[in-house]
């Protein structure tokens, strides 16, 4: 196995809230390699966005209270902001759901593609409007020439997405985050979008963590899959395990509940029953074992860690750690 | 269902035997434009063609999917059906009536027979009534019943829908998203309606919670003989509840078809390709699909393409696409598209 380009090992992130604490991020562990597509998965308020905001450190009005994050022989939690600051212009990138929010609607859009080159490399503004003018042709923005002189709102969506990748390409980093980057799109340009980001994986090797809560998205993107609930991670292993025989009941629930396009015949929905859990009030034990149909006596009591089940995944479950298999009408 | 016409002792002079066989719901080249306007004196300078010619049938107790991409005029379609918005031009008949450009008390007495759930459950319940309140105020707007009889309706209502009879004194920031959902469906069946808009009734939901709420509207449909346009960008979800499924695209439906022909069997090039970007939860099923992606964005409904709409993202657009608007043509099965070079 190659060396894992970035390490999250044990990752805790909180919030002071006046209902209490919020363990957002409560011990997420992973690993992404050079040049792969990792995938994210989890609804609202599972902790998939604080992961990747912690690791790029912009998790704050949020607090690192334990773990790091390991990337090139350093931990990102310990580094100044300075060192940050360059780390997230040079080597980390993010792109988030809504690019319109995320761009400044003051300054042209070509001028702000080329601000990370300005900054982190120094380049004067010439040279640097010249690369983010040859980035944003990259991505497929027509006329890139002229459109660098547009501001944001004469923009689409799916173009302003388009132009936040640029951004995030300009100085070629190692690894991109995506945080539901097609979620305010709509489907044709959700497919322009994904296609975008197969490409830029493939041609600049740049490794990716695709944060999302569609599956079908997952499986479309991403080899190695994450799935989150209620700050941990439940299960983890190669996309095509985790859809085919899930060690975790809830990646297993989750996959029944959802209709399928190609599904032949209409059969009712399985639905998982009662609400994701509140992070200030987390059931004892395994979070999920109010809506679990599988659970034993100990999930109430026992908080199960994340164990290897079966030859490639990894599972947060004390009934398949015990080599029960997930079967149900 | 109950014989009760929508338009009550007024409408009987109107209505010609209409029948559960005929359609419910039948809209005839129905269009709804929303003025643009511009400069001090506010003078109208364009139209914004939301629907732009649309004929469609609901049937009694079918579900009719309405899927289309943002802007497409699915919602105003929608809101149109139900009357409330009104039409530019065309006709709605519902129940055999007229009801294109009812006003007054008689559109009054027609909102008993029709209803709507809406995308938002946090917008679209007032903060300030209690779920009694809220479920109880189309009750007394059409006096469909008081004092107690009112309350147990009430109870009934919340107890259909999956709730707790005994939350009629709490307030919507009590509920989560999903009993929010099953409050707003709690008062679109307040009123008995034979016909509910179910404008994108699940895409704020999370993922775990939407199959809660289409098994409880499927659960409903059935309980109550309910007639439903559901309206939704989500293909999979719509596929899974509708019998029919309507494909919109700027203003004008480019297929109509059943939700298993439709996918199986797409004739319009749109189709295909908003079939095509539809990811499917299977990494098998994934890496195998051949990917159709269409360049570019929708235009602008204000002043849409001439000829076929979609011509200016169609892979197989040819010169007369530009000349000409395709008709809506059959293709067996209740099968129809509006295309001249249609896929086989």
């Amino acid at each position: 196995m190659t060396q894992a380009l970035l390490e999250v090992q044990d990752l805790h992130t909180v919030f002071a809230t006046k209902e209490g604490t919020v363990k957002a991020v409560d011990g997420v562990s992973f690993e992404l390699n050079p040049g792969e597509t990792l995938g994210i998965v989890g609804e609202s308020g599972c902790g998939k966005s604080v992961t990747a905001l912690s690791i790029m450190r912009l998790q704050r009005p949020g607090k690192i209270v334990g773990g790091k994050v390991m990337f090139k022989g350093q931990d990102l939690t310990k580094v100044t902001e300075d060192e940050m600051r360059d780390i997230r212009g040079r080597e980390m990138a993010m792109i988030f759901q809504d690019p319109m929010t995320s761009l400044n609607p003051v300054f042209r859009t070509g001028w702000q593609v080329a601000e990370p080159l300005r900054l982190h490399h120094g380049w004067d503004s010439k040279k640097a409007l010249t690369s983010a003018v040859q980035m944003l042709g990259r991505v497929g923005i027509p006329s890139a020439a002229e459109r660098a002189r547009d501001y944001p709102h004469q923009f689409s969506g799916g173009m302003r997405q388009r132009v936040m990748i640029a951004m995030g390409l300009t100085t070629t980093p190692a690894v991109l985050i995506a945080d539901e980057p097609t979620t305010a799109l709509d489907v044709t340009i959700q497919a322009q979008i994904l296609d975008l980001l197969r490409h830029v994986n493939r041609e600049f090797g740049t490794a990716t963590i695709l944060i999302t809560h569609n599956l079908g998205v997952v499986a479309g993107m991403c080899k190695r899959v994450i799935v989150m609930y209620a700050g941990r991670v439940v299960e983890a292993g190669p996309t095509m395990d985790v859809f085919a025989h899930p060690k975790h009941p809830y990646t297993w629930s989750l996959l029944r509940s959802i209709p399928r396009l190609d599904a032949e015949r209409h059969e009712p929905l399985k639905p998982i029953e009662g609400l994701p859990p509140s992070l200030v009030d987390l059931p004892s034990g395994c979070a999920f074992h109010p809506r679990c149909a599988f659970k034993v006596e100990r999930c109430s009591r026992d908080v199960p860690a994340l164990q290897p089940v079966g030859d490639t995944q990894l599972s947060a479950c004390w009934v398949t750690q015990a080599g029960t298999e997930l079967k149900g009408a | 269902m109950s014989s009760r016409g929508p338009l009550g002792e007024a409408a009987k002079t109107l209505t010609r035997a209409w029948t559960t066989a005929d359609p419910l719901v039948s809209v005839s080249d129905l269009k709804v434009w929303f003025p643009v306007s511009s400069g001090i004196l506010q003078r109208t300078i364009a139209h914004v063609h939301a629907v732009d010619g649309v004929d469609l049938e609901i049937k009694t107790g079918e579900t009719v999917g309405l899927v289309g991409e943002s802007g497409c005029g699915k919602s105003t379609l929608g809101r149109a059906a139900i009357r409330l918005l009104e039409p530019t031009a065309g006709k709605i008949l519902f129940k055999g009536d007229d009801i294109t450009h009812l006003r007054g008390e008689r559109l009054r007495a027609l909102r008993r027979d029709m209803a709507m759930i809406f995308q938002d459950p946090y917008a679209s319940l007032d903060p300030r009534q209690t779920v009694g309140d809220i479920v109880g105020e189309p009750i007394d707007i059409h006096h469909l019943a008081k004092g107690k009889e009112r309350q147990d309706r009430i109870r009934e209502m919340l107890r259909v829908v999956g709730l707790n009879p005994r939350f009629v004194d709490r307030y919507p920031h009590e509920f989560s998203g999903g009993q929010r959902q099953r409050v707003g469906i709690a008062r679109a069946l307040a009123v008995e309606p034979s016909f509910i808009v179910c404008d994108e009734p699940i895409s704020a939901l999370d993922v775990s919670i939407q199959a809660q709420i289409i098994n409880l509207l499927e659960r409903l449909q059935s309980k109550f003989n309910l007639t439903y346009l559901f309206i939704a960008h989500d293909l999979s979800v719509v596929k899974h509840i509708s019998n029919r499924i309507a494909v919109m695209y700027l203003g004008k439906i480019m297929e109509v078809a059943g939700g298993t022909q439709l996918y199986k069997r797409p004739r319009h090039p749109y189709t295909g390709s908003l079939l095509s970007a539809i990811p499917i939860p299977d990494p098998v099923v994934e890496t195998r699909r051949e990917r159709l992606i269409l360049q570019g964005d929708v235009a602008s409904p204000v002043n849409p393409p001439s000829g076929c709409r979609f011509r200016t993202r169609c892979p197989r657009a040819r010169e007369h696409c530009a000349e000409e608007v395709p008709p809506l043509e059959e293709y067996g099965d209740e099968h129809k598209a509006a295309c001249f070079y249609p896929l086989d």
